[in-house]
């Protein structure tokens, strides 16, 4: 063969390939999708919103409303403890510490978190929040699920706040505002759309973590709205009716991961969507 | 966005910063003083409380590890045994559960990633190429627990019934290889959690790897074309070239995330505390240990002793997280120096 002939037939595999492994990546996320939608849509049912997840043996075949309140409860207080943290950080490293050392470790450790394992977030709340209060909480559920809502809010928030232009803060500093002023009456409301952006994947992130549930919020068979106590929540009653011996407690799972994967595929299209419209408004960002 | 006010839109300042006041009255200057120290001093202890997080998650891991690693020593991580009932605990079986499940999911999917970062950003006809990228996206935004579920119900049973058999028969017979695929098709195992893995990390590293290509300067790809390279020949001698540091970020980035998941493992690995050179045999990881017995291990030696895995698994995670970020760092300083 011709080294010509060579180059093409190389240049013609490799491009093959690569649409291959693009075609597998989306079959991979369509066959995901397909189970969820036939397995879960076959448990949908008014049930799941009125009544409680079933005991072993009983005659009703139970819903998941006391999970879904409590996955609900634990993921608001999550984002209305970590969200602002998130923002406030975010803050100060775009406004006031932009190139302190401070701010450069920050942003190394925030960058960190962000990837870090839940397991280990959820082994650390277990620790400073589980052990001294010496049992399960839905208290401790929501802590963790901050400490992981911080990190996806503050990468948010400053990359938001640096696309404000600049000559809008002077315009303000000009007139004799103070740089706090000039935050919450200029910046914020010019970040405002992508600084909610933050805060709906910080909440799709955080609605369906499971591991730092595990041993934190624990589980619960029954309605509870105590703080203090452990409470039922999507994630873990997915776990552990999935790996249970009943059909119908697998497909009250089935159910549920729907339900959670919907909420989260939501949020995050909604997420992008605002982020497109921002991006147009403020000319095709940097 | 409401309408009349673009997001950017100036509007709010002239309307609500009092300005002739703050120049007139020197109280009001106190004031803002005031206010100005608090709102910095609440945005700085927000961005300190990310530090005291780290360092919180490191101290109370090693408190809550320390009776088990003060009892065992460094015999810990070199024994296989994992016995709650002689209170013998050793971390050897998880963590080389851990290393191949995940050196399995970055085998499938760093040449899978960089075949999509590829396709979308040299190949993909325009009008797909967003639809596409959002779908891989999406696909980063599913729950681990959907990977699990789908792994244990859908992924185990087909593996178990067409493609074990037929490593079994093919590759078993193969001399040293072929250990590695002994032994009956369970479905879960090793090899099944290694694949959910792979696709659960597949996006991470084609997101970054697309971007990472996407920083590559046009003229430089122009200048190869210009030369009568082929497509792949400004791939492979431009493109991977200049954005090496960001593949080997994206890659390790990947290898973070596969080495610390939970949820997806747990369902599929089998939970067996055991040492097996068959990658069809079940095996267990660090993170699916602590998932799976974590609530139920009595006594204090136990609990210390998955505290500790936690802590193996945080020293492990956040090196290769570290190094990943320096990386990709150095990229992003390279990138804005250059232009």
């Amino acid at each position: 063969m011709s080294r010509r002939g060579f180059r093409k037939l190389k240049n013609g595999l490799f491009l093959g390939l690569s649409m291959v492994a693009t075609a597998a990546g989306l079959a991979a996320l369509g066959a995901i999708l397909f189970t969820l939608i036939t397995h879960g849509l076959a448990g949908l049912s008014p049930r799941l919103f009125t009544q409680m997840t079933p005991v072993p043996n009983s005659a009703q075949p139970g819903g998941l409303l006391n999970a879904i309140f409590g996955s609900a409860v634990m993921t608001a207080i999550g984002i209305l403890v970590g969200g602002p943290i998130g923002v406030l950080a975010g803050t100060y490293l775009s406004e006031y510490g932009r190139n302190s050392r401070l701010s450069t470790a920050v942003r190394f450790i925030n960058d960190v978190l962000l990837s870090a394992p839940s397991i280990i977030i959820g082994l650390f709340i277990y620790e400073i929040v589980v052990v001294p209060m010496g049992h399960f909480s839905a208290l401790a559920g929501a802590f963790s699920l901050a400490v992981l809502a911080i990190p996806v809010t503050l990468r948010t928030t400053e990359d938001m706040l640096n696309l404000v232009p600049a000559g809008m803060k002077d315009s303000s500093a000009a007139l004799g505002a103070h740089p706090w002023r000039t935050t919450i009456s200029i910046l914020y409301p010019a970040a405002r759309s992508g600084i909610v952006t933050g805060l709906l994947l910080a909440v799709a992130r955080i609605s369906g973590e499971t591991a730092p549930l595990l041993f934190t919020a624990l589980n619960k068979q029954f309605w509870s709205t105590n703080l203090a106590e452990p409470m039922a929540n999507l994630p873990v009653v997915i776990f552990q009716f999935a790996l249970s011996p009943y059909a119908e407690w697998q497909q009250l799972a089935w159910a549920g991961a729907l339900l959670i994967t919907v909420t989260i595929l939501v949020l995050s299209v909604a997420a992008r969507m605002l982020l497109a419209v921002l991006y147009r408004q403020s000319g095709g960002g940097r | 966005m409401d309408g009349e006010l673009g997001p950017l839109g100036a509007e709010p300042a002239t309307r609500s910063i009092p300005l002739t006041v703050a120049i007139i009255d020197p109280r009001h200057a106190a004031k803002q003083q005031i206010y100005e120290r608090l709102f910095r001093a609440a945005t700085l202890s927000a961005a300190v409380l990310v530090l005291l997080i780290l360092g919180g998650v490191a101290l109370s891991l090693l408190q809550g590890a320390w009776p088990a690693l003060h009892r065992f020593g460094l015999h810990f991580v070199t024994s296989e045994v994992w016995n709650p009932v002689t209170d013998k605990f050793g971390a050897l079986a998880a963590i080389y559960g851990t290393l191949v499940t995940s050196a399995i999911a970055m085998a499938i999917a760093v040449p899978a990633g960089f075949g999509i970062a590829l396709f979308l950003t040299e190949l993909c006809p325009p009008v797909l190429k967003r639809p596409i990228g959002v779908a891989v996206e999406l696909l980063a935004a599913v729950p681990s627990i959907i990977f699990g579920i789908w792994g244990l119900f859908v992924l185990a049973p087909v593996l178990q019934r067409h493609v074990q058999p037929w490593l079994i028969e093919h590759l078993g017979p193969l001399p040293a290889v072929g250990r590695l695929f002994q032994g009956p098709p369970f479905g879960i195992g090793i090899l099944t959690a290694g694949i959910v893995l792979a696709i659960m990390v597949l996006p991470f590293i084609a997101a970054t790897m697309r971007d990472v290509f996407d920083t590559v300067p046009a003229m430089l790809k122009e200048s190869g074309y210009g030369l009568g390279a082929t497509t792949w020949e400004v791939i492979w001698n431009v493109v991977v070239p200049h954005s090496r540091a960001g593949i080997v970020g994206g890659v390790m980035l990947g290898l973070g995330r596969a080495l610390g998941e939970t949820m997806a493992v747990t369902f599929v690995i089998g939970n067996a505390h055991r040492i097996s050179v068959s990658l069809l045999a079940p095996g267990t990881t660090i993170s699916s240990a602590i998932a799976n017995e974590f609530t139920e291990a009595v006594g204090d030696l136990y609990t210390s002793s998955l505290i500790a895995l936690g802590l193996l698994l945080f020293l492990i995670t956040f090196s290769v997280i570290a190094a990943a970020q320096a990386m990709l760092r150095r990229l992003e300083r390279r990138a804005l120096t250059s232009i």
